[in-house]
């Protein structure tokens, strides 16, 4: 089925809930029965998420000495956002853009063969019943409790014999594996695609990979955007990995790479750029948000898996 | 695999049918065994070598020598190990329920639909969670400055005298930045799991003549149980791996406030990645897993036990 029709069905569904719920008069959104007291108290706290995003932006209009000199909410006495993008793509040979360049390699590689990874060991936990099923599962949900660090230590030395320390593999092979992303392309395959029709796939004569990728992937749409936003987070976020494992400013992502300008200011001698620190964490977080608004509907229902009503 | 030859009768269909049902099924392992190899190759392994690393020990003399459980004795009684057991355990005992509690809060009320705005809360709420937690600690970091930060500009505009970077409150300045990165996300986990009721319910609870207040309670927290296990957990898990905001804090807050065991993940970062210690290091890390896995385990043992009732 295509996405357009399923989305019309949806809003069918959806229109024929309200009119029921606004028959009974309860909990429906047709319902002018709107608090302002709730509403304003749910805004305070909308007001505190916001407000770092609203000093970043401001901030990063400001040259380095208005920076250190103006109040943090105001505005500065010159107007320098442009100059300061182009400072932070020019600094230091335009090290920047190799960091960006960089962290979007680790995504699309990372997050992308995450994302495949899940989606096929979710879609297979979820649909077949095979030898060592229960043992899979409950080894990579106990993985998921092994903190970061028990792992990074034995994880590093192990890649430093294997020469694979300071390259991008050794970035790239971690970010591979999501078990989050595994436990909810295994719910969301659940529920999502029905046996009987992969059945019936099977006895028509498809083989198991046609009937995965002509009949399960399309209906596993919204859980697959969903998986590949939270691993896309992961590895775009991701800041202890890239710290041990990098040791070369040229294979740096952003999160290190600001993270180092950001203490240039702190060692001898070295240069204060927090108005670079600041437009560049601005650069960094931007495609990330334009893809949380962007994606919105899809990663919302995907992560409602259940929400299938009635 | 007998049991399926035995029963099979002399009509092939009938044949066909019970011997698929009792045959093993491999099928899925198509499907998983790149997942799988890869786990293996970098979790499985990882911690397999991390245990063997702990009975070993580097000296000046003799090189790396076995020393049985050597390293571990040592940890216990590892003052500064404890002290930063002690500093995660009493961050997570304050601000996961905070955290939690805020989450679940917003989720019912956007959950309610009685807000003017629902769709922009949901997403200006969960938008944080998007930022890395470099950018998240250098924005706050930078606020919380008292020489030029936000702070700073409190304190000249209103006379006084602030400080959220010193050592008796930088915790909770900590525990701050955390909250704020993830009750949204928390927040989305328990507002899909709300999502999940039939509508139909509150119809029936509302023609029963049941208020608002008691749907929440006697519906809707209910709900809320079994996503808040999945949530403490994973709560429990972050804050006692605590590393990223602390350690990008370090230079930003005056003096050695942040000291290089702070928490147990900067101090194994540090015993293994400065002090050429990873042999010890390895030995923290499994006590750590353990520790976290131990605490995990019980408060779902806790939250299963609440289920029964």
């Amino acid at each position: 089925m295509d996405e357009k029709q399923r989305q019309r069905r949806v809003a069918r569904d959806e229109a024929a809930e309200r009119k029921r719920s606004a028959h009974s008069g309860f909990s429906n959104p047709e319902n002018p029965r709107r608090s302002w007291p709730l509403t304003i108290v749910v805004a305070v706290f909308a007001a505190y998420c916001l407000f770092p995003f609203v000093y970043l932006l401001v901030n990063a209009t400001k040259t380095q000495a208005d920076f250190t000199s103006t109040f943090g909410l105001g505005f500065g006495h010159t107007f320098a956002l442009w100059d300061n993008l182009t400072e932070v793509f020019s600094y230091q040979d335009g090290i920047f853009g190799r960091w960006l360049l960089n962290t979007l390699l680790y995504v699309v590689v990372g997050a992308g063969g995450a994302t495949l990874l899940a989606i096929m060991g979710g879609y297979a936990l979820a649909k077949f019943r095979f030898p060592g099923r229960r043992a899979v599962f409950a080894v990579v949900i106990g993985a998921i409790s092994v903190p970061g660090i028990a792992l990074a230590v034995p994880q590093f030395l192990l890649f430093a014999k294997l020469g694979l320390t300071n390259t991008p593999w050794a970035m790239i092979l971690p970010s591979l594996i999501s078990p989050f992303g595994l436990y909810l392309m295994w719910i969301f395959s659940e529920q999502a695609v029905p046996t009987e029709l992969l059945e019936a796939a099977h006895v028509d004569g498809a083989g198991e990979f046609r009937t995965f990728f002509t009949i399960a992937l399309p209906l596993l749409a919204p859980g697959i955007v969903t998986t590949a936003l939270f691993t896309i987070v992961a590895t775009w976020n991701n800041y202890f990995l890239p710290l041990i494992m990098l040791k070369d400013a040229d294979w740096y992502p952003l999160t290190i790479g600001l993270n180092q300008w950001k203490d240039q200011a702190s060692t001898a001698g070295g240069q204060a750029i927090q108005n670079l620190v600041i437009t560049g964490s601005l650069v960094t977080i931007v495609p990330l948000v334009i893809a949380f608004l962007l994606l919105q509907k899809y990663w919302q229902s995907g992560l409602a898996a259940g929400a299938v009503k009635e | 695999m007998s049991a399926a030859e035995v029963s099979a009768g002399p009509s092939p269909k009938v044949d066909s049918v019970s011997v698929n049902k009792h045959r093993v099924d491999w099928r899925g392992w198509k499907f998983l065994w790149p997942f799988v190899v890869v786990f293996l190759f970098v979790f499985i392994v990882p911690i397999v070598y991390a245990v063997f690393l702990s009975f070993f020990q580097t000296r000046m003399i003799g090189g790396t020598v076995f020393v049985g459980f050597q390293n571990y004795a040592r940890l216990f009684g590892d003052g500064q190990f404890w002290g930063s057991v002690w500093r995660v355990t009493l961050f997570t005992l304050v601000q996961v329920p905070v955290m939690l509690a805020l989450s679940a809060l917003l989720a019912l009320a956007l959950d309610s639909m009685r807000l003017h705005g629902t769709r922009f809360f949901r997403i200006s709420t969960f938008l944080p969670y998007a930022v890395p937690a470099v950018v998240s600690t250098l924005i706050w970091g930078f606020m919380y400055g008292a020489k030029y930060g936000l702070v700073g500009s409190l304190n000249s505009w209103m006379g006084v005298h602030l400080d959220v970077l010193q050592p008796s409150v930088l915790l909770a300045s900590i525990g701050n930045i955390v909250t704020w990165e993830f009750t949204g996300y928390n927040m989305l986990i328990f507002y899909s799991s709300l999502s999940t009721i039939p509508h139909s319910l509150y119809e029936a609870a509302a023609i029963d003549g049941a208020s608002e207040w008691q749907i929440v309670r006697r519906i809707k927290m209910p709900e809320l149980k079994g996503s808040l296990a999945i949530t403490v957990i994973f709560s429990i898990i972050g804050s006692f791996q605590l590393f990223n905001e602390p350690s990008i804090m370090q230079n930003m807050v005056p003096g050695n406030a942040i000291t290089t065991y702070y928490t147990p993940n900067m101090y194994a970062y540090n015993l293994s990645f400065t002090g050429g210690q990873s042999n010890y290091a390895a030995a923290l890390a499994i006590v750590m897993a353990v520790i976290t896995m131990a605490v995990a385990y019980a408060v779902q043992l806790n939250s299963m036990k609440e289920q029964m009732k």
